[in-house]
């Protein structure tokens, strides 16, 4: 059981390579190339709908076809693009960074990856079977139930699956952060990207479990004649509401605070300082995650809550602007007196800082529950939350990917397309959305098909849609760029950026087994430490020894397929039911087989890894 | 000499270690009679037919006190190396009540 094997091999053996492996750092590769390939699946979707809407009333798109490009805009984004591409980089480094040789569960792990990937085909299935969802990416009750076709049904099962997934990789990387640090990495030394994560698992194991609920709901709704959101027969359309923002909201924190993560690992690193305010940033994680619970209602001010309901919501909504100015100002007092290297990550979060501010600034505007009145369902929320998300989730995430590239691959991308990239994305980004705030307050309400002349809607929409081929350009420039440099191949060392935190110690792609010796970690951004006052090497916490490894397995992918194929039956029922009974047998056959079979994994012998250098950057 | 010092220090702590799970298992004993004694109490009320306004709170009393018998002297949450549980246990009862407070006060009210 060695790596060596795999090396030159077949594409066939690399293929089951993938689908059994249990490397959180193949899994992280895995991740990478679904979300983005969902990225740009979502992307297709959103050139469609600017293309739709740059003159009034065009043609382009039918009316229903408009609908479900928009609602699967929307889904496909935010839980099959942003959310697996996050993964990715939590999988790469999060491990590397606390100095753990794997993640808690790589088991879980693998299965979480799995149900992602099989519920994401789920959902895109429904283009080919009759049309897919249309009732938007929220999905409201009643509309959603009455919503004819399957197209909806897609969306509950196929997000159910993805739902799952979600959770399997929330809770593994909980326990990885609680169990597996090194010795001497305490929590007050994890680095940033780690604190966030790790938050974000704490949120994605609260959070999800409401949309569980509210998918089997509308599930039971839909399909086997229950009347939760009936309220003739005594149900209530807007529990809908509540259970889907109740996740809904943390779920926008599950997305931002990796990706604040990023961003206070990549401005110290190239601003040659310390993180401004480590403590603050820490505590500050945990006060929104804290106070994003207690927020949801935001979304419903129009619902027709009461005045007392609504002003509580309100004041809960601002106060979360207090933890991120706080961040905003660490990041801005770091970046002070720093010596600045303006690498392509550094530019992607200096153009993150106000963006997001921006995005910051129209979330308040939007909490003053009256004046949202006005605001609601119009593009200014559009425009809002894609200041946040894109300028935000989606800066963050390539900030990240091209950081950790290097880590991920041993490559580095090609410095001068990355900045080409960013100042194609980062302006088309902004003539695409900040002219919608405008069009938001002159009366553009969302997610219609088509707008009227002589309304003094053209124009904008003109620039918006010009926008959104800037930001298309330069997603083609990052994937030439992918390709150019893979292609090439040219191998860096493990410390390309001079960087200050633990992954950054070891080889770059690092040995499956991550760290030779486990390290002795002596104090935050600890290869800084021994940069500065040792030999800039890592001193191992242990001697050479004996490395326990998790053996492969492909039982992960066999429990997904069970759920996917069990997917169609319960939905065409009728004689499709035999699916179901194939789809849970083969589930909860894999499971049982799981349990019965002891799988102790194997060791690396002391002597292989003697021939294998010092596990050092080199 | 080493050796004696030795076997000294494992028979003190093979005391020790007797003591705390004499302990344990006393706490368990008892905890594990009261919670029969509250099911007892539970259906009693039930099959005397006390006002359902009295029986239903005392019954969800109960119930919660049990869980915390369950966790804290079943589930060695009372000692140790538990903080971790606790603080998720407790974070996610909060987004629960939380989450039920709403629906009841806004929604079904
Ligand atoms: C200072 C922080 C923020 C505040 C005060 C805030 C406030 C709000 C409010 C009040 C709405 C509802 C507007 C309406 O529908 O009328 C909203 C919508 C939204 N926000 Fe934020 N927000 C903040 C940050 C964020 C962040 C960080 C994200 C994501 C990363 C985000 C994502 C969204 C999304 C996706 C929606 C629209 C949901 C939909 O209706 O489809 N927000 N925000
Ligand atoms: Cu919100």
């Amino acid at each position: 059981m060695s790596t060596t094997a795999n090396q030159k091999a077949g594409i066939g053996s690399v293929l089951w390579d993938y689908l059994t492996t249990v490397d959180h750092k193949k899994i992280a590769i895995l991740y990478l190339i679904g979300g983005m390939f969902f990225f740009l699946v979502g992307g297709l979707q959103a050139m469609l709908i600017r293309i739709q809407l740059i003159v009034p009333e065009n043609e382009f798109l039918s009316a229903q076809f408009y609908n479900e490009v928009l609602t699967m805009h929307g889904t496909t984004m935010i839980f099959l693009a942003a959310m697996p591409l996050l993964f990715a980089l939590m999988n790469a480094v999060l491990p590397l960074q606390i100095g753990a040789r794997d993640v808690a569960f790589p088991f879980v792990n693998a299965l979480g990856f799995w149900l992602f990937f099989f519920g994401g085909i789920f959902l895109n299935i429904s283009w080919f079977t009759g049309g897919a969802p249309d009732a938007g990416w929220t999905a409201y009750a009643p509309l959603s139930v009455f919503s004819e076709g399957h197209g909806v049904d897609y969306y509950s099962i196929g997000l159910q699956i993805a739902g799952f997934g979600t959770l399997m990789a929330g809770i593994n990387f909980l326990v990885t952060v609680i169990n597996m640090r090194a010795p001497g990495m305490t929590y007050m030394r994890m680095p940033l990207f780690t604190w966030t994560s790790f938050i974000a698992s704490v949120l994605i194991l609260f959070a999800f479990p409401a949309l569980t609920v509210g998918l089997f709901l509308l599930t039971f709704d839909r399909l086997f004649g229950a009347n939760f959101f009936n309220p003739d027969m005594g149900g209530n359309a807007i529990i809908w509401e509540h259970l889907f923002w109740i996740f809904g909201h943390p779920e926008v924190y599950i997305l931002i605070l990796p990706a604040f993560g990023v961003f206070s690992e990549v401005i110290p690193a190239f601003a040659k300082k310390r993180l401004f305010g480590y403590s603050s940033m820490v505590f500050a994680t945990i006060l929104i995650a804290f106070l994003g619970f207690m927020v949801w209602a935001h979304h419903m001010f129009t619902v027709g809550l009461g005045p007392i309901a609504n002003s509580i919501f309100a004041v809960a909504t601002m106060a979360i602007a207090v933890p991120t100015g706080i961040k905003i100002f660490n990041w801005l007092f770091t970046l002070w007196g720093g010596q600045i290297r303006m690498t392509s990550p550094m530019v992607f979060a200096l153009g993150f800082i106000p963006t997001f501010t921006i995005g910051g600034m129209t979330g308040v505007m939007l909490a003053s529950a009256a004046a949202d009145f006005q605001y609601h369902d119009s593009y200014f929320v559009v425009a809002h939350f894609h200041y946040v998300i894109v300028g935000g989730v989606v800066l963050g995430i390539f900030a990240g990917l091209i950081y950790w590239w290097p880590k991920m691959f041993g490559t580095l991308l090609n410095e001068k397309l990355n900045h080409w990239f960013f100042w194609l994305f980062f302006i088309g980004f902004h003539l695409t959305f900040f002219l919608q705030h405008f069009l938001g307050l002159m009366g553009m309400p969302r997610r219609y098909w088509t707008y009227l002349e002589g309304q003094n809607l053209d124009l904008f929409n003109l620039i918006s849609t010009i926008g959104a081929f800037f930001m298309a350009v330069g997603t083609l420039v990052f994937l030439y760029n992918v390709v150019k440099t893979q292609m090439k191949g040219e191998k860096v060392s493990g410390d390309p950026w001079d960087a200050r935190t633990l992954e950054w110690s070891i080889p770059s792609p690092p040995p499956f087994y991550n760290f030779k010796q486990e390290p002795l970690v002596r104090g935050l951004d600890p290869l800084w430490i021994e940069k500065m006052q040792g030999n800039g090497k890592i001193q191992p916490a242990e001697p050479l020894g004996d490395i326990h490894m998790p053996n492969r397995s492909l039982t992960p992918f066999m429990i997904s397929l069970g759920l996917f194929i069990a997917g169609f039956g319960i939905m065409y029922q009728g004689g499709m039911w035999v699916l179901a009974g194939i789809g849970f047998a083969t589930t909860l056959g894999s499971m049982l087989y799981r349990s019965l079979k002891d799988d102790i994994g194997y060791h690396v012998h002391k002597e292989e890894l003697e021939e294998e250098g010092d596990g050092s950057n080199g | 000499m080493a050796d004696h010092t030795n076997s000294v220090e494992n028979s003190e702590k093979h005391e020790f270690y007797k003591k705390k799970h004499r302990e344990q298992m006393k706490h368990q004993v008892v905890t594990f009679v009261m919670m029969i004694a509250f099911t007892l109490i539970a259906f009693g009320l039930v099959i005397a037919e006390v006002s359902a306004m009295f029986t239903i709170p005392i019954i969800l009393v109960l119930a919660a006190v049990q869980v915390l018998f369950q966790l804290y002297y079943f589930m060695h949450m009372n000692e140790e190396g538990h903080q971790w549980p606790a603080v998720m246990i407790y974070s996610g009862i909060f987004a629960a009540v939380l989450t039920i407070l709403a629906l009841t006060t806004i929604t079904w009210w």
